[in-house]
C-alpha cells in the first residue's frame, strides 16, 4: 500500500501528517474524523490529507514553511479504524496542539476543523464524529451562563424534570394573543413556555410588544398558581447589535430566561450572549437550527455530539437534545450518549453510545437537555426513564392541542408528569407500567384523562437515517 | 368528552395556589409518603424538614425545621421528625427535603403535609 500512486491534485501528505507511532498529549485537541475517499486514495495519505487541511498543511510546500517549527504545530493523523458495517469508510482519529486554537474561541477550533478541509477534492464525503477538547482547553471558555444546579435553584424547581411547552402556531399570532397563549400554558401547570425558533420580530409581532405582553403573562401566572414561572424570549437578531438591545429589555422587564439559536445565530454572537447573560443573571435556553443540515447525514458533516460540545464550550443552559420518541430523527443509544455530555462532568469513552472520547468537564456546568418535538402525555413514562430529572421536556402540540385548552393541557402533562416521578421513586418500572400510572393519576385529573383520550393513537414509528455505526451485515 | 371544561384556577382563591413537585397529585397517604422518605435515603441524600405558612410559600426560604438530618437512613426517624414539624406547626406547609452534597442541590423537595388555606 505504501508505494501505491494516487490520484493528481493530492499531495503526499503521509510523510509529515501520519504518524501511528504517535501518542496523543494530555492538552492535544483530538478529533475522530470518518472518512470516505474518493477511490484510489490510501488509507493513510486521505486520513494525513485531513490532518494537514485542518492545522497547517497547505497542498504546496513554501518557503515560510522554514521559519516555523511545523513539528510543533502540525496535526497528527495516529490511527485509523474500520467503520463497523462498512467497507468504504473509515474513522481516522486526528491529535492537534492546543496552541493551535485561540483560547476560548469555538469559532476558531471550527474553522480549523471543520473548515477548508471539508472540501477537499480528494474526499467524498467527511464526517466529524466527536471531539475531545482536552480540560487546559475547557477551563479557556465560559461555558453555560448558569448550569442546571444554578436554574434549579433560581426557579425553585427540584426533584423533577422542568415542563414546557412551545406557542404556536409558529407564526401569525399578534403580541396579546400571544401572551394569552402563554399565560393559559403557565396557569396551568407548565414551568416554562417558549418562542418558537423562527419567532424573532415580524411585522405580525415585532418583539417588544411580545416581551412586554408575555413578561405580564408570567406575573400573573406566577401570582395564580405561587409557582416560579419563565417563558424564553427569542432574543436571535440579525445583527449583535440588536440582539443585546432585546436583551437589555428582557433584563429591565425582569424575565429570568430568554433564548439564542446558536447555529443560525452564529457561535460569535452566541459566545457573547452567554457571557452577557453570566453577568446579567439571566438564563440561556438554545434552539439548534439548521443542526440537521450538519449532522444527519451519516457520513458527512458534523455530528449532533460535537455541536452539542461545541454550544457547551460556547454557553448555554439549556439545549434541544431530541426525545428519542417524538416526531424527530434521534437513535436511542446515540441520544443518550449525547445528554451524558451536555449534563456530566466527566463522559468516559463508549462506542455503544457513539462516544469516541474521555470527555473531562472539570468544574464546567451542564446543560439542561431539552427534548421537544411531536411528544404528548402518552411518551411521559418513557421521556421520566430515558432523561432523568435533569432534562426540560416541552409539549407544543401536546399542551395546546388539549380539547379543553392549554391550561388543561398543561394540568394534563403535570399530572403525568408528577405521577411519573413518584411512580419512578417507588421502584416501579415506567415504560412497563407506564399505562397503570397514567390511568391511576387519570382518576383524579379529569384533564388528564382527556388528554389520554385524545391522543391514544399518535405514533411515530419511522426508522431512523443516522443510526450507530454497527456490524448489521 | 366533548363538552369543553372550564380551568378551575383563581387569583382570588388561595388554594389555587401550588407548591411545586408533587402539588399536582393528591395529597399523599402515610404509605406513600414513607416511599419517598426510602427514595431519598436510597439515594444517599440527606433528607431534611422545612415548613411555612402557606400564604409565605412562594418564598425561596421556609423555616427550618431543627437541621437537616445529616447521614440519617432510619425512615422512622425521618418521619417522625417530619411529624413532629407538623404536630408543632399545624396550620403550616411541610416539606420534605433531600440534600444531594455532591450535587450541591436537592435531589428531592416535596411538601408531605399540606397546610390549611386561608380563604
Amino acid at each position: 500500500m505504501a508505494a501505491k500512486s494516487y490520484s493528481a491534485g493530492v499531495k503526499e501528505y503521509r510523510e509529515t501528517y501520519w504518524m501511528p507511532d504517535y501518542t496523543p498529549l494530555d492538552t492535544d485537541i483530538l478529533a475522530c474524523f470518518k472518512i470516505t475517499a474518493q477511490p484510489g486514495v490510501p488509507r493513510e495519505e486521505a486520513a494525513a490529507a485531513v490532518a494537514a487541511e485542518s492545522s497547517t498543511g497547505t497542498w504546496t510546500t513554501v518557503w515560510t514553511d522554514l521559519l516555523t517549527d511545523l513539528d510543533y504545530y502540525k496535526g497528527r493523523a495516529y490511527r485509523i479504524e474500520d467503520v463497523p458495517g462498512d467497507d468504504e469508510s473509515y474513522y481516522a482519529f486526528v491529535a492537534y496542539p492546543i496552541d493551535l486554537f485561540e483560547e476560548g474561541s469555538v469559532v476558531n477550533v471550527f474553522t480549523s476543523l471543520v473548515g477548508n478541509v471539508f472540501g477537499f477534492k480528494a474526499l467524498r464525503h467527511l464526517r466529524l464524529e466527536d471531539v475531545r477538547f482536552p480540560i487546559a482547553y475547557v477551563k479557556t471558555c465560559g461555558g453555560p451562563p448558569h448550569g442546571i444546579q444554578v436554574e434549579r435553584d433560581i426557579l425553585n424547581k427540584y426533584g423533577r424534570p422542568l415542563l414546557g411547552c412551545t406557542i404556536k402556531p409558529k407564526l401569525g399570532l399578534s403580541a396579546k394573543n400571544y401572551g394569552r397563549a402563554v399565560y393559559e400554558c403557565l396557569r396551568g401547570g407548565l414551568d416554562l413556555t417558549k418562542d418558537d425558533e423562527n419567532v424573532n420580530s415580524q411585522p405580525f409581532m415585532r418583539w417588544r410588544q411580545r416581551f412586554d405582553f408575555v413578561m405580564n403573562a408570567i406575573h400573573r401566572a406566577e401570582a395564580e398558581t405561587g409557582e416560579r414561572k419563565g417563558h424564553y424570549l427569542n432574543v436571535t437578531a440579525p445583527t449583535p447589535e440588536e440582539m443585546y438591545k432585546r436583551a437589555e429589555h428582557a433584563k429591565e422587564l425582569g424575565a429570568p430566561i430568554i433564548m439564542h439559536d446558536f447555529i443560525t445565530g452564529g457561535f460569535c454572537a452566541n459566545t457573547g450572549l452567554a457571557n452577557w447573560c453570566r453577568d446579567n443573571g439571566i438564563l440561556l435556553h438554545i434552539h439548534r437550527a439548521m443542526h440537521a443540515v450538519l449532522d444527519r447525514h451519516p457520513k458527512h458533516g458534523i455530528h449532533f455530539r460535537v455541536l452539542a460540545k461545541i454550544l457547551r464550550l460556547s454557553g448555554g443552559d439549556h439545549l434541544h437534545s431530541g426525545t428519542v420518541v417524538g416526531k424527530l430523527e434521534g437513535d436511542r443509544e446515540a441520544t443518550l450518549g449525547w445528554i451524558d455530555i451536555m449534563r456530566d462532568s466527566f463522559v468516559k469513552e463508549d462506542r455503544s453510545r457513539g462516544i469516541f472520547f474521555d470527555q473531562d468537564w472539570g468544574s464546567m456546568p451542564g446543560v439542561f437537555p431539552v427534548a421537544s418535538g411531536g411528544i404528548h402525555v402518552w411518551h411521559m413514562p418513557a421521556l421520566v426513564n430515558i432523561f432523568g430529572d435533569d432534562a426540560c421536556l416541552q409539549f407544543g402540540g401536546g399542551t395546546l392541542g388539549h380539547p379543553w385548552g392549554n391550561a388543561a393541557g398543561a394540568a394534563a402533562n403535570r399530572v403525568a408528569l408528577e405521577a411519573c416521578v413518584e411512580a419512578r421513586n417507588q421502584g416501579r418500572e415506567l415504560e412497563k407500567e407506564g399505562k397503570d400510572i397514567l390511568t391511576a393519576a387519570a382518576k383524579s385529573s379529569p384533564e388528564l384523562k382527556a388528554a389520554m383520550e385524545t391522543w391514544k393513537e399518535i405514533k411515530f414509528e419511522f426508522d431512523t437515517v443516522d443510526k450507530l455505526d454497527v456490524a448489521h451485515k | 368528552m366533548s363538552e369543553v371544561h372550564d380551568y378551575q384556577s383563581r387569583l382570588s382563591d388561595p388554594a389555587s395556589r401550588k407548591f411545586e413537585t408533587f402539588s399536582y397529585l393528591p395529597a399523599m397517604e402515610q404509605a406513600q409518603i414513607r416511599k419517598q422518605v426510602e427514595y431519598i435515603v436510597s439515594k444517599g441524600w440527606n433528607p431534611a424538614v422545612e415548613h411555612t405558612e402557606p400564604e409565605n410559600a412562594f418564598d425561596h426560604y421556609w423555616y427550618m425545621w431543627k437541621l437537616p438530618m445529616f447521614g440519617e437512613t432510619d425512615v422512622d426517624h425521618i418521619l417522625a421528625e417530619a411529624a413532629a414539624c407538623h404536630k408543632a406547626n399545624p396550620g403550616h406547609h411541610v416539606r420534605l427535603v433531600g440534600y444531594d452534597n455532591f450535587k450541591q442541590s436537592q435531589g428531592a423537595a416535596m411538601v408531605i403535609f399540606r397546610g390549611s388555606v386561608k380563604a
